[in-house]
């Protein structure tokens, strides 16, 4: 009983977290046990080698693990202390509210301004001056619109491929959800355009809770206040990023960190 | 080691000049084939020839109504054709995907595919001549005619379904969108090219076909124009068909005639299909 009031507290704390969760991919378990609580308008890195689960969590958070066949998950994710598995919950509106930046930038093959109004499209909202005001404001806030308020109605196609992933954070911020995921956004992205999109995760900072998975350390020393280590499908160690990075409580974070495997 | 490679290089010239001479073979086979055709029927070919009335003498026999049925019969096939090779297509690919229904839909259209066409006559035969009714009509030909495209339509498809990268669906998916959606306004639209392509390939199909049409009853002598999918009909094919059987020689220069007719025909509609093809890519893609 005292165990599950304090859960709800921390439930409650923070923006979304996640409670003793495990998931399964048929027999074999991917997340083992993770209990983690993540804040308002902070952005928390996880970072991990290869296959530790990180990515697997981020989707939890959104449910895209749905769609992958035979998952299983038990124990609790909320979303503003609210259990996002729960029978009631419809899963395309929680998704509306957590938006997600996938590895390669997936643009649709349609114009940048179709790009950018698809949720509201989807939403069944017609109104010009609406997503005329929404593209604007989108594209302004994800460092884009000097570049393409002139040509917006080109293919999303022809931009860079930085341009194309800052497209893509438009789109899921044109929604205005509260939550931003990031699924290693900068993996794919040349030097200069990995600056600008930390640069620009950084300013959306105020306004939105970002996760973002990284395989790269300095990244997430750069621009995360948190950060989470996780290994072999468990979380090993989480707390801010000064703390990880010069003092690691564990031995396994500290082998990481320091490029003893990866 | 350098003598090796001087046969390399040999080889690969020989295999150049081997694909080079088996591709003019193919090429010249069809020169020479619409070469013939051309000055044997070309004469022919006038504005009276395409509005007569067929006859029995060969120098006022036309193909008004073999062209009429033909246009008939193809639209008739298309509107049934299409919509319900695009959405099986889809199901296979988007929805159905290791559903055991599935599986047994697709092994029933790959051997569909290759099934010969009078034997989808003789189906037609049965199915919509006699059981459902439809007697010799316009329909009861194009619903045989659809079910022989619609393997094609649905293969080609699947293919371009498939093409259509995941990270786009989960994209969409990530925004909030529902499966249908999904489908509707992401993944439809970037394989609009592969499925039109699909489309073509089987209006050709669709046009040439000939043994099917026998076997449902289309008349070869038709002196009306059809007026209604209820109607009596014949088709430039069988026209063809039926004049390259009669012994004078003046209804084998209309034979002639008629196939340069049909070439026109399809070479029109393949055009109109690819630049309209060839416009949507360049909308979508820059």
């Amino acid at each position: 009983m005292v165990q599950k009031s304090q859960d709800i507290a921390v439930a409650t704390a923070n923006k979304l977290s996640a409670n003793r969760l495990s998931l399964y991919y048929g027999e074999k378990q991917a997340l083992r046990d993770i209990t983690m609580g993540i804040q308002a308008n902070t952005i928390t890195a996880f970072i991990g080698p290869s296959g530790c689960g990180k990515s697997t969590f981020l989707r939890c958070f959104n449910r895209m693990n749905d769609l992958i066949p035979n998952v299983r998950i038990d124990g609790q994710v909320t979303l503003d202390g609210k259990d996002i598995y729960r029978k009631k919950l419809d899963v395309y509106e929680h998704r509306k509210n957590i938006g997600m930046v996938f590895q390669k930038p997936n643009p649709f093959p349609k114009s940048i301004y179709d790009n950018v109004v698809f949720g509201l499209d989807i939403n069944g909202e017609r109104s010009r001056s609406v997503l005329d005001q929404t593209v604007e404001d989108a594209l302004t806030k994800a460092a884009l619109w000097d570049e393409v308020k002139d040509n917006l109605h080109k293919s999303a196609l022809a931009l860079s491929g930085g341009q194309q992933q800052r497209l893509c954070i438009a789109r899921a911020i044109a929604v205005k959800p509260s939550v931003l995921l990031m699924d290693e956004p900068a993996s794919a992205l040349d030097p200069i355009s990995t600056a600008k999109i930390e640069e620009l995760i950084i300013s959306l900072k105020d306004s939105f809770t970002i996760v973002i998975v990284t395989h790269n350390m300095q990244q997430a020393a750069r621009i995360s206040d948190k950060t989470a280590f996780f290994y072999l499908g468990e979380l090993i160690e989480y707390t801010d990023t000064g703390t990880l990075f010069t003092n690691p409580q564990r031995e396994a974070t500290e082998n990481y960190i320091t490029g003893r495997y990866g | 080691m350098s003598r090796k490679r001087s046969t390399a290089k040999i080889k690969d010239k020989l295999f150049k000049l081997v694909a080079i001479a088996f591709t003019t073979i193919a090429l010249l086979s069809l020169v020479l084939l619409i070469g013939d055709i051309l000055i044997k029927g070309f004469a022919r070919v006038n504005w009276s020839f395409l509005v007569n009335l067929p006859s029995r003498h060969a120098d006022q026999a036309g193909i008004y109504t073999a062209l009429a049925g033909m246009v008939s019969l193809l639209v008739f096939t298309m509107i049934t054709a299409i919509p319900i090779g695009i959405l099986s297509g889809i199901y296979l690919e988007e929805y159905g995907k290791d559903s055991w229904f599935a599986r047994f839909v697709e092994v029933n259209i790959s051997n569909l595919a290759g099934v010969p066409s009078v034997i989808y006559g003789i189906l037609g035969l049965q199915l919509f001549v006699r059981t459902t009714g439809l007697g010799n009509s316009i329909l009861a030909g194009s619903l045989t005619l659809a079910l022989l495209i619609m393997p094609i339509i649905i293969v080609s498809t699947r293919e371009a379904v498939k093409a259509v990268p995941d990270s786009l669906r989960q994209g969409s998916l990530a925004l909030g969108a529902t499966k249908w959606q999904t489908v509707y306004k992401v993944v439809l639209p970037a394989s609009f090219g592969g499925i039109l392509t699909g489309i073509i390939l089987s209006t050709s199909r669709a046009i040439g076909e000939t043994a099917p049409l026998i076997v449902v009853g289309a008349l070869a002598y038709v002196p009306f124009i059809p007026e209604g999918p209820m109607d009596q009909y014949t088709s430039l094919p069988i026209q063809i068909y039926n004049w390259t059987t009669r012994p004078q020689a003046d209804f084998v220069t209309n034979a002639a005639a008629g196939i340069i007719v049909m070439l026109v025909f399809t070479f029109l509609l393949n055009a109109v299909a690819i630049t309209l093809r060839n416009r949507w890519y360049k909308k979508v893609k820059i």
